[in-house]
């Protein structure tokens, strides 16, 4: 079936089965950074934005989304880049399969709302399961950022 | 995971409920629960389409489309104020923002599980449940019935006035509830909603004399509901924990709606 949606900003038009998930279709466009974790709809490695809210691909129509906005970490170099180094100075990525799951739904986070809680950072990414790190590098990681983003905001 | 090998997103009701005739075919809602389902459907009819994705409130009621998001009625802030924060309290361990960002109340509902937190709290309110072919009815019925092949369209939450709490314990955070428990208490009297049992929510009225010049007599109506209710054994939990565990969050629930063990 035709589907037509704008992927990180590029228009895309391509013929797709009927049962094709997100996850599938953005990783068949080349945005590898999007994963397949558990497939049940509980670790959140699928994490993209449609029409800036984000959502777990692996469990979304790709034809639902046909003629909206679909983001994944690809499409959010700069955000993620700055991001991701908090993240990393705290060795808070080891295998780091988690990452990109876990940096899209804290962009989400931070757009959402810029100077939340430590109990509402908790809240927010619930919904991002890590095997290696414990979550505590992770926590430290987002505080420093939003605290360096604090300091520096104009 | 369920398999389709076509999909269509109707421009009408009647157009979603006539694909839906077909037993092969599937609505989709957030598609959470039926992607993990192994029965291959034919055609997925994606009610995406029809507008159903909005809370609207007026004095008297919350009109809520069947394909709200959890999230969205986490955030609703009149849902928030009228339920005196029990409507976020009931979704908020739901795995995860962007779980709840997907899923929606027409699934959540037309699912009628076991398990569900959505069903627990939405019992324990003044709902009803607008189906195409049969209309309007009281979601408590809608509750009991089997299901069929109907449209939910809306679920209506009428205003009366209310007092309302929730509760739910789980293994951990953000796992399936091994008991959930709304009260609210208001001018027809008190009643509990007790789900997760592990079947399917149940609702229970307190007897009159359970609450005397405006105070409630929460241990009695604990000791009753747990007479009444009716509780299983499953892997998160035995029927007899369940059991202890109603007392409990029906006094919980009962202290932030106003009344004390007396
Ligand atoms: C991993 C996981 C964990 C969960 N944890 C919890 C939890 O802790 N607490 C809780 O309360 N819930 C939980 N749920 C259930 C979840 O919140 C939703 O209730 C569930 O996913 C169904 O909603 P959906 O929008 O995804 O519906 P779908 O999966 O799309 O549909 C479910 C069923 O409803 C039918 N349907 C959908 N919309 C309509 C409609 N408008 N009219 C008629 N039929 C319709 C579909 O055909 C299907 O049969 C969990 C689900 C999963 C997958
Ligand atoms: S792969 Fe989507 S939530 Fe795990
Ligand atoms: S760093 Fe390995 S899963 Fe998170």
């Amino acid at each position: 079936m035709n589907l037509s949606l704008t992927l990180n900003g590029k228009l895309i038009q391509d013929d797709i089965p009927a049962d094709m998930v997100l996850l599938d279709f953005v990783r068949r466009h080349g945005c590898y950074s999007a994963k397949r974790g558990c497939e049940t709809a509980n670790c959140g490695l699928c994490t993209v934005f449609l029409d800036d809210v984000p959502v777990l691909s692996c469990s979304v129509l790709a034809l639902r989304a046909a003629g909206r906005k679909v983001t994944t970490l690809e499409g959010l170099q700069e955000e993620a880049a700055e991001f991701g180094a908090f993240i990393a100075d705290q060795g808070a990525e080891q295998c780091g399969f988690c990452n990109p799951g876990l940096m899209m739904n804290a962009i989400a986070l931070f757009r959402e709302n810029p100077d939340p809680t430590e109990d509402e950072i908790k809240a927010y990414l619930a919904g991002n399961l890590c095997r290696c790190s414990g979550y505590e590098g992770q926590l430290r990681g987002i505080q420093a950022y939003l605290a360096w983003k604090k300091e520096n905001r104009p | 995971m369920i398999h389709f090998t076509d999909y269509k997103r109707p421009t009408s009701l009647q157009e979603a409920w006539e694909l839906n005739k077909k037993k092969s075919n599937r609505i989709i809602g957030g598609m959470l629960w039926l992607k993990m389902s192994h029965r291959p459907g034919q055609c997925a009819i994606d009610l995406s389409g029809l507008g159903l994705d909005t809370i609207e409130e007026t004095d008297d009621a919350f009109s809520i489309g069947a394909m709200v998001t959890l999230r969205q009625l986490e955030l609703h802030p009149g849902l928030a104020a009228y339920t005196q924060g029990a409507m976020k309290k009931s979704v908020e361990h739901i795995v995860g923002v962007q779980f709840r960002n997907c899923a929606t109340i027409g699934g959540s509902l037309y699912g009628r599980y076991g398990f569900s937190d959505v069903l627990t709290l939405f019992l324990a309110m003044d709902t009803q449940v607008e189906l195409f072919e049969k209309g309007i009815l009281s979601l408590a019925d809608y509750a009991a019935m089997d299901y069929d092949r109907d449209l939910l369209v809306r679920v209506i939450v009428k205003k009366t006035p209310l007092r309302l709490a929730y509760e739910s314990v789980r293994i951990t955070k953000t796992d399936f509830p091994v008991l959930t428990c709304a009260v609210s208490f208001g001018q027809e009297g008190l009643r509990t909603a007790i789900g997760a049992r592990p079947n399917r929510a149940k609702l229970l009225w307190a007897k009159e004399d359970m609450v005397q010049n405006g105070t409630i007599d929460a241990a009695s109506f604990g000791a009753y509901a747990q007479e009444m209710i009716p509780v299983g054994s499953n892997l998160r939990g035995s029927a007899a924990y369940r059991k202890a565990l109603i007392p409990v969050l029906i006094e919980r629930c009962c202290q932030q709606v106003g009344g004390d063990r007396t």
